[in-house]
């Protein structure tokens, strides 16, 4: 399994540990934190709304394309839904490789994947009190 | 004979649920469109997909008692 959906704080501890590999020189990773604001509104929180089988269905063939397209050792995501507060983390990913060209190269490629393919949906809770599906 | 259709995001809040039972339909589009005239969906059914069972699959796909059944808007993950 290379990328599970959560919805209680990431830890990304266990399987940033499986990614070691005297074989790999670089590590590359991405973490997305909730911001307190969109387009020129503050925001007060995000909700995920998440189809899990779904999602992790499509999450691990992400995965497996990134391992195919680039020259990479391994690849894991995990990605939070639910109730998620300003500054915390919304999506970990994290790649490693022998070198680092491929190694950012798939990080960016697996996020960009991630959110245009993941049958996750980000509701923003603004401040002044309205909602909206994003 | 029924389904289970599951609604997220935008189409959970129209239909004010998260999953209901239906008769088994003549085909997706079909079923679409039905929901669509009832709950007022935003979505043409070409701005969605669609998904049996857990994956993604064609409009096209004809169903079978039991299945589940998902309307997934565009998404936003990330």
């Amino acid at each position: 399994m290379r990328f599970k959906v959560t919805d209680t704080a990431i830890d990304f501890t266990e399987w940033r540990m499986q990614l070691n590999n005297p074989q790999c020189g670089a590590y590359a990773s991405f973490e997305g934190w909730v911001r307190n604001h969109h387009d020129g509104k503050a925001v007060d929180a995000l909700h995920y709304d998440c189809y899990p089988e779904l999602a992790t269905h499509e999450g691990e063939a992400i995965l497996a394309e990134a391992l195919s397209k680039f020259d990479i050792t391994d690849a894991r995501c995990i990605h939070r839904y639910g109730d998620v507060a300003i500054g915390e983390m919304a999506v970990w990913v994290g790649v490693s490789a022998a070198h680092r060209d491929a190694a950012f190269l798939a990080c960016r490629w697996i996020l960009d994947e991630v959110k245009s393919r993941v049958a996750i949906w980000k509701n923003e809770r603004y401040v002044s009190g309205v909602q909206s599906w994003k | 004979m029924s389904i289970t259709v599951l609604y997220f995001a935008s189409l959970k809040d129209a239909a004010k649920t998260s999953s209901e039972q239906c008769a088994l339909p003549e085909s997706l589009p079909n079923l679409y469109a039905e929901l669509k005239s009832q709950y007022g969906f935003a979505f043409e059914q070409k701005a969605l997909r669609v998904a049996v069972n857990g994956q993604f699959t064609s409009w096209q796909t004809s169903l079978n008692d039991g299945d589940s059944v998902a309307f997934i808007p565009p998404v936003s993950g990330g």
